[in-house]
C-alpha cells in the first residue's frame, strides 16, 4: 500500500518533473495536478514545486495562489492534509498565507545557484521525520527571490514555537533573517523552504548527495502508517 | 499614408525607394526588380532586404561553408544535416539529439541583458523546432580585458541575462566558457548552445506543403521591437508622421517561451503539424519564405490578422519585427482546432494566418490587398554570393616569427612557484563559479555533470542511463597565429573533453566569429580556419551538423581574432561510468597522456606572464586525438580510470591544480625522465590529459595505453587531504602550494574584478 503524492504545475513551473521523480523514487505514487483543476485527484498530499510561476509577475507567488488549484489545497492544508512548498511554493504559501513572512531579492541581487548545507531544525513535521533532529544536510539551492523576512514578533513566535524547520549553515546565501532556509505551520502539516531536496535524491545526478530524499520517505511513512 | 500594394508597384516604376538605407547594394536591388519584373513594393523590399542581409543569407560565408559538406566524413549517426533548424544525430535507443551555437554578439554588446537573454531563447526555439524537448544550455563566452571598465558593465548584464532567461525555462545550464582578451573589447562574444532529445520518429522540418494546410502563427504578440533598419522604411517612405526609429534589440520574456516549449511539445505530443519554423531573425519574413520555400506549393498570408502589441505597426514592421517567443506551424485543416485547444490550454494565441496554395508564390495581403507576390526561393535561398577576396595578411610571417618559445624562463624554483600561482589566478584560468554559480545547473535532475567539468553530460533515459556530453572551446589566440591550426585545435580540444568525460564524440556544431568579411585579411583567416574546420572534421569522422557565422566583429579597422567556437556532442551508454575531472581518492597515480613538446606560442603562460602573443600554436595530431580518445573512453568504461582531465590552455599545471582543488585532495608530482620542471608545467601540446587510476588498475591501464601506442607516464600520486590541511600541490625538488592557497589565488580572482 502506498500513497498518492500530487504535484501541481502551474504556468512557468519547473521542478514539476523533479519532485514527481522524487515521490515515486520514495515509493509514492506519483500525480500531476494542473493549476486550472480545483480537483486534486485524491492525492494524500500535495507538493508545489519550483519555477517562476506566472513568470514571477507581480511579486513571486502573488498570481498563483489565485488559482483554482490553490483554493482547494488551502481549503485542505487547513484541514490537516500535507502540503511541501518547495521554492516557489514557498512564496506561493507565503502568499497564500498558510505559512508567515514574505521573501526578498537576494540580498546580493544575483541568482545563485549552490550546493547548500542545512540544519533540521524541526524534525517533528510531517515532512521531516524521516531525519534526526539537528542533522545536517546538504542539498541544492537556487534562487532569485530567497531572501526570508519577517518582523521580530514573528521572528520570535517561529522560534519559540519550534517552528524554524531549516537553517543555513556555514554561510547564508541571501540574507534571510536569523538564517531561515524553512519553516512549519503549527500544526506541522505545511512546511515551506528555500533549497531544493527534490533536486537530491539520485547519487548519480546533481551534486551525488540523496540528502533530500527524507522529506519523501517521511511523508510517504507517516500517510502509509496513518 | 498609402499602402503600396503590388499593383502600386507595378505602376509607378520610377518611385525611389531606400534600398540603400535598407543595407542592399544596388546591383542588389536591381536583380530583385528583374526578379519581380517591376520595381519591389515596401513590403517585398523588406523581405528582400533582410533575408538578403549578411547574418540571413551568409552571402560571404556560403562558398567556404560549402566545404562543411563536400568534406563531411561518412557517418551513420547523423539523420538530419545542415541547413535545418539544427542537425539531428542518432545516439542510439531510438533516441536523436539535436543541438546548435548560434552568436548574438552584437546586441549583447548594446544591450548586455536582452542581447545574451533572447540569444537563449532563439537557440532554444531553433531546438524546439525540430521536434525536440530542449534540455540543456551553454554558453561560450568572451569579453575584453577582465580589468577594463566596460566589462564590468557588458560582462554582469550578459551573464544576468543568461541566467534571468535560461533559468525561468528549466533548462540546466551545463557547460561553456568565460575568455577575456583585450581584441574582444567592443566585440563581446555571446554565443548560446542548446540541446535537444527527441524519439527518431519526432524529428520535425521547416516545410509547407499539402494545398490547403492551414498556416498559424502562434506565441507572443508581435511587437516593434528588433526591427533596426526597417524603420527607415516606415518613417521615411511611407509616414513621415508615424512612429521612428524602433528599438533594433529584441526584448524577451522567458515564462512566454516556457510556455511555448510546454504548448509545442504537446502539439507534437500530438501529431498535429505537418512542417515548423521559429520566429529568429528576419520574422516573419523569413519563417513564411523558408517554410514557403521549402515545401511544394506556394502559400498565401493574411497579415492583418497578424495579433499585435502595438496597433500602429506598419504591414512592413510586421513582417521584419523579431519579437520573441513566436512559432509558426503548418496544420491540416482537420487538426486546426485540437491545435488552438492546446495554445489555449497554455495560455498561448495563436491565429491562423493563411494556407498552403497550388501556386508558387509566396503571397502577403493586407485588409485584402496584395503587397507582397515573390517566388519564395528567391528570398530566402537566392541571395546573392560573393567571392571576397581574401589574401594572408601581411604581419602574418612576423608575428609568427615573435618565437614564444624564447621568452624568459623562470630562473629558480621561486620564480616558478610564483609563476604558477599566477597563472591559476588569472583571469582566463582563475574559477568561473560567481558566474556559473548564476546559473541553475540542477534543473529536470538529469545532470551528470556540469561547469567546472570537462563536459555538460546529461541523462537522456532514466532506465537504461542513456546520456550525451557537450563541450565548447575555441582559443581566438591559437588563431590569430594560424587559423587552419587554431579551428582545429579547437576541435580537438572540445573532441578531448567530451572524450575525457568519458563520452563518444559523434558530430559538431560551430560558430564562426570573425571580424569584417569586406576585409581581406580577416577573410584570409575565415578561410583558412573553415578549411581546417572541415578537414580536421574529416579526420575525426565527426560531421558538422550546422552552426552560425557572425562576421563584422571589429572596431574601426582592428578586428577580433578569429575566434571559431567548436561544439562537439557525445554519447555514452551508461552516465554511472562517467568521468569527473576531480581526484578524489588518496593513493590513486596521476598519469600524463600523450606527448610534451616546448610549446608555448598562444599560451596562457606567455600572456599571464609576458603579455606576450607570437609564434605558433601548438602541433595538431588529430590520429593522436582520436587514440587518446579511445583510450580516455575505455579506461573510463572499463573502471581504469577514476578521474581524467584534458591539458590545454595553462598546460599540465593548470588541469592538475582544477583536479585537485575539484577533489580536495592534493598531488604529488615528478618532472618526467627528459622533461624541465618549466615545460613540464607550462607547455600546452595538444594531444594531452591527465587521469588518476587506481592502483589495482594500473597493470592493465599501462598495458593498454602500451599495446595502442599512447605514451603514458606517471607523474605522480594523489596525496593529502584539504579538510584536514594535509593538502599540497608540490613538485619535487622544485616547490610545494597549500591547496588552499590556490584556492584562495584560483577562486578570489573574478569576484574580486566583478562583484
Amino acid at each position: 500500500m502506498t500513497a498518492r503524492i500530487g504535484v501541481v504545475t502551474f504556468p512557468g513551473t519547473l521542478d514539476d518533473q523533479d519532485a514527481l521523480r522524487a515521490a515515486r523514487l520514495a515509493g509514492a505514487e506519483a500525480v500531476s495536478l494542473w493549476h486550472r483543476d480545483k480537483d486534486l485527484k485524491q492525492v494524500d498530499a500535495v507538493v508545489l514545486a519550483g519555477g517562476f510561476s506566472y513568470g514571477d509577475y507581480l511579486r513571486a507567488g502573488a498570481i498563483s495562489r489565485f488559482s483554482p488549484v490553490m483554493e482547494t489545497i488551502i481549503e485542505q492544508a487547513k484541514a490537516g492534509m500535507p502540503v511541501l512548498g518547495i521554492c516557489n511554493g514557498f512564496q506561493i504559501l507565503t502568499e497564500a498565507h498558510l505559512l508567515p513572512g514574505a521573501m526578498l531579492r537576494n540580498n546580493h541581487l544575483h541568482f545563485i545557484c549552490r550546493d547548500q548545507k542545512l540544519r533540521v531544525e524541526n524534525a517533528g513535521t510531517a515532512w521531516t521525520s524521516d531525519y534526526e533532529q539537528g542533522e545536517e544536510i546538504q542539498v541544492p539551492l537556487k534562487n532569485m527571490d530567497g531572501r526570508y523576512v519577517a518582523d521580530e514578533r514573528v521572528l520570535d513566535e517561529l522560534e519559540a514555537e519550534g517552528r524554524v524547520a531549516f537553517r543555513y549553515l556555514d554561510m547564508n546565501p541571501n540574507g534571510s533573517l536569523r538564517d531561515i532556509a524553512g519553516i512549519t505551520n503549527e500544526a506541522g502539516n505545511v512546511v515551506g523552504l528555500m533549497p531544493h531536496p527534490e533536486h537530491a535524491v539520485e547519487p548519480l545526478v546533481g551534486t551525488g548527495r540523496t540528502d533530500g530524499l527524507g522529506f519523501f520517505t517521511s511523508i510517504l511513512k507517516k500517510l502509509v502508517t496513518a | 499614408m498609402t499602402l503600396d500594394t503590388v499593383k502600386h508597384a507595378a505602376g509607378t516604376p520610377d518611385v525611389s525607394q531606400p534600398w540603400k538605407e535598407l543595407g542592399l547594394k544596388e546591383d542588389e536591388y536591381a536583380r530583385i526588380r528583374e526578379i519581380l519584373g517591376r520595381r519591389p513594393t515596401g513590403a517585398e523590399l523588406a523581405m528582400y532586404s533582410v533575408m538578403w542581409s549578411e547574418h540571413c543569407s551568409y552571402k560571404s560565408s556560403k562558398v567556404h561553408l560549402k566545404q562543411f559538406g563536400e568534406k563531411a566524413p561518412e557517418s551513420d549517426a547523423l539523420l538530419v544535416g545542415i541547413g535545418e533548424n539544427a542537425g539531428v544525430v542518432d545516439v542510439g535507443q531510438g533516441y536523436a539529439v539535436t543541438f546548435k551555437v548560434e552568436s548574438h554578439n552584437h546586441p549583447s554588446y548594446i544591450e548586455p541583458y536582452q542581447g545574451a537573454a533572447t540569444g537563449v531563447g532563439g537557440i532554444v526555439r531553433d531546438i524546439l523546432a525540430m521536434g525536440a524537448r530542449p534540455v540543456a544550455v551553454m554558453d561560450p563566452l568572451r569579453f575584453g580585458a577582465a580589468d577594463h571598465p566596460d566589462t564590468k558593465r557588458v560582462l554582469p548584464g550578459v551573464v544576468a541575462g543568461i541566467g534571468g532567461y535560461g533559468n525561468c525555462l528549466g533548462l540546466p545550464n551545463i557547460g561553456g566558457e568565460v575568455v577575456f582578451d583585450s581584441c574582444y573589447q567592443g566585440n563581446p562574444l555571446v554565443n548560446a548552445l542548446c540541446v535537444g532529445v527527441m524519439k527518431h520518429e519526432d524529428i520535425h522540418l521547416a516545410k509547407a506543403s499539402g494545398t490547403g494546410n492551414k498556416v498559424i502563427l502562434y506565441g507572443a504578440r508581435t511587437g516593434g521591437d528588433g526591427i533596426g533598419g526597417v524603420s527607415v522604411l516606415a518613417s521615411e517612405t511611407f509616414d513621415s508622421t508615424g512612429p521612428s526609429r524602433r528599438p533594433a534589440v529584441q526584448v524577451g520574456d522567458p515564462f512566454q517561451e516556457k510556455l511555448l516549449i510546454e504548448c509545442t511539445l504537446e502539439i507534437f505530443r500530438e501529431n498535429l503539424v505537418d512542417g515548423i519554423q521559429d520566429l529568429g531573425g528576419a520574422g516573419l519574413s523569413c519563417a513564411t519564405s523558408e517554410l514557403a520555400s521549402a515545401g511544394s506549393g506556394g502559400m498565401r498570408v493574411e497579415l492583418d490578422r497578424v495579433h499585435l502589441r502595438d496597433a500602429t505597426l506598419s504591414p512592413e514592421e510586421i513582417l521584419m519585427s523579431e519579437s520573441q517567443e513566436r512559432m509558426c506551424a503548418i496544420v491540416e485543416p482537420g487538426k486546426v482546432d485540437r491545435f488552438l485547444e492546446i495554445c489555449e490550454k497554455w495560455d498561448v494565441i495563436a491565429t491562423v494566418i493563411g494556407e498552403v496554395t497550388e501556386g508558387s508564390q509566396l503571397e502577403i495581403f493586407w485588409h485584402g490587398e496584395q503587397i507582397v507576390d515573390v517566388p519564395p526561393r528567391t528570398v530566402a535561398h537566392e541571395g546573392p554570393v560573393y567571392h571576397r577576396p581574401y589574401e594572408r595578411p601581411s604581419w602574418q610571417d612576423a608575428l609568427q616569427a615573435d618565437d614564444a618559445n624564447k621568452l624568459a624562463r623562470p630562473a629558480n624554483s621561486d620564480e616558478l612557484r610564483a609563476q604558477v600561482l599566477k597563472l591559476v589566478a588569472s583571469p582566463n584560468q582563475a574559477s568561473k563559479s560567481w558566474i556559473t554559480d548564476q546559473y541553475d545547473r540542477f534543473v529536470q535532475g538529469n545532470t551528470i555533470l556540469a561547469q567546472p567539468e570537462d563536459s555538460g553530460m546529461v541523462r537522456i533515459d532514466e532506465e537504461t542511463n542513456l546520456g550525451v556530453a557537450v563541450a565548447t572551446d575555441g582559443n581566438g589566440r591559437y588563431a590569430k597565429l594560424d587559423p587552419y591550426a587554431g579551428a582545429q585545435l579547437a576541435l580537438a580540444e572540445s573532441y578531448r573533453n567530451v572524450a575525457a568525460s568519458g563520452a563518444k564524440p559523434l558530430a559538431i556544431s560551430n560558430c564562426l566569429n570573425f571580424g569584417s568579411p569586406e576585409d581581406p585579411a580577416v577573410m584570409w583567416q575565415f578561410a583558412e580556419a573553415t578549411r581546417g574546420l572541415a578537414d580536421g572534421c574529416l579526420e575525426l569522422g565527426t560531421p558538422v551538423t550546422g552552426g552560425n557565422v557572425s562576421l563584422y566583429n571589429q572596431t574601426g579597422e582592428t578586428a577580433i581574432h578569429p575566434t571559431p567556437v567548436v561544439a562537439v556532442l557525445g554519447v555514452i551508454d551508461d552516465v554511472t561510468r562517467r568521468t569527473p575531472v576531480a581526484f578524489a581518492e588518496e593513493g590513486q597515480l596521476i598519469y600524463l597522456l600523450g606527448e610534451t613538446r616546448e610549446e608555448f606560442g598562444g599560451s596562457a603562460w606567455s600572456q599571464v606572464v609576458h603579455d606576450h602573443l607570437g609564434g605558433l600554436p601548438p602541433v595538431v595530431d588529430l590520429e593522436r586525438e582520436k587514440l587518446l580518445g579511445e583510450i580516455l573512453i575505455a579506461g573510463s568504461r572499463d573502471g581504469m580510470i577514476d578521474a581524467a582531465h584534458d591539458l590545454s590552455d595553462g598546460g599540465l599545471i593548470q588541469a592538475v591544480t582544477e583536479s585537485c582543488l575539484r577533489g580536495g585532495k592534493g598531488a604529488r608530482l615528478v618532472v618526467p625522465d627528459g622533461l624541465d620542471a618549466f615545460t613540464f608545467l607550462f607547455s600546452e601540446s595538444a594531444g594531452r590529459a591527465v587521469v588518476a587510476v587506481p592502483r589495482s588498475e594500473e597493470l592493465r591501464f599501462t598495458d593498454m595505453c602500451g599495446a595502442r601506442g599512447l605514451p603514458a607516464t606517471r607523474i605522480g600520486v594523489v596525496d593529502g587531504t584539504e579538510s584536514d590541511s594535509t593538502a599540497v600541490v608540490e613538485l619535487q625538488g622544485e616547490f610545494s602550494l597549500q591547496l588552499s592557497e590556490l584556492r584562495e589565488a584560483h577562486e578570489a580572482t573574478i569576484p574580486g574584478l566583478l562583484a
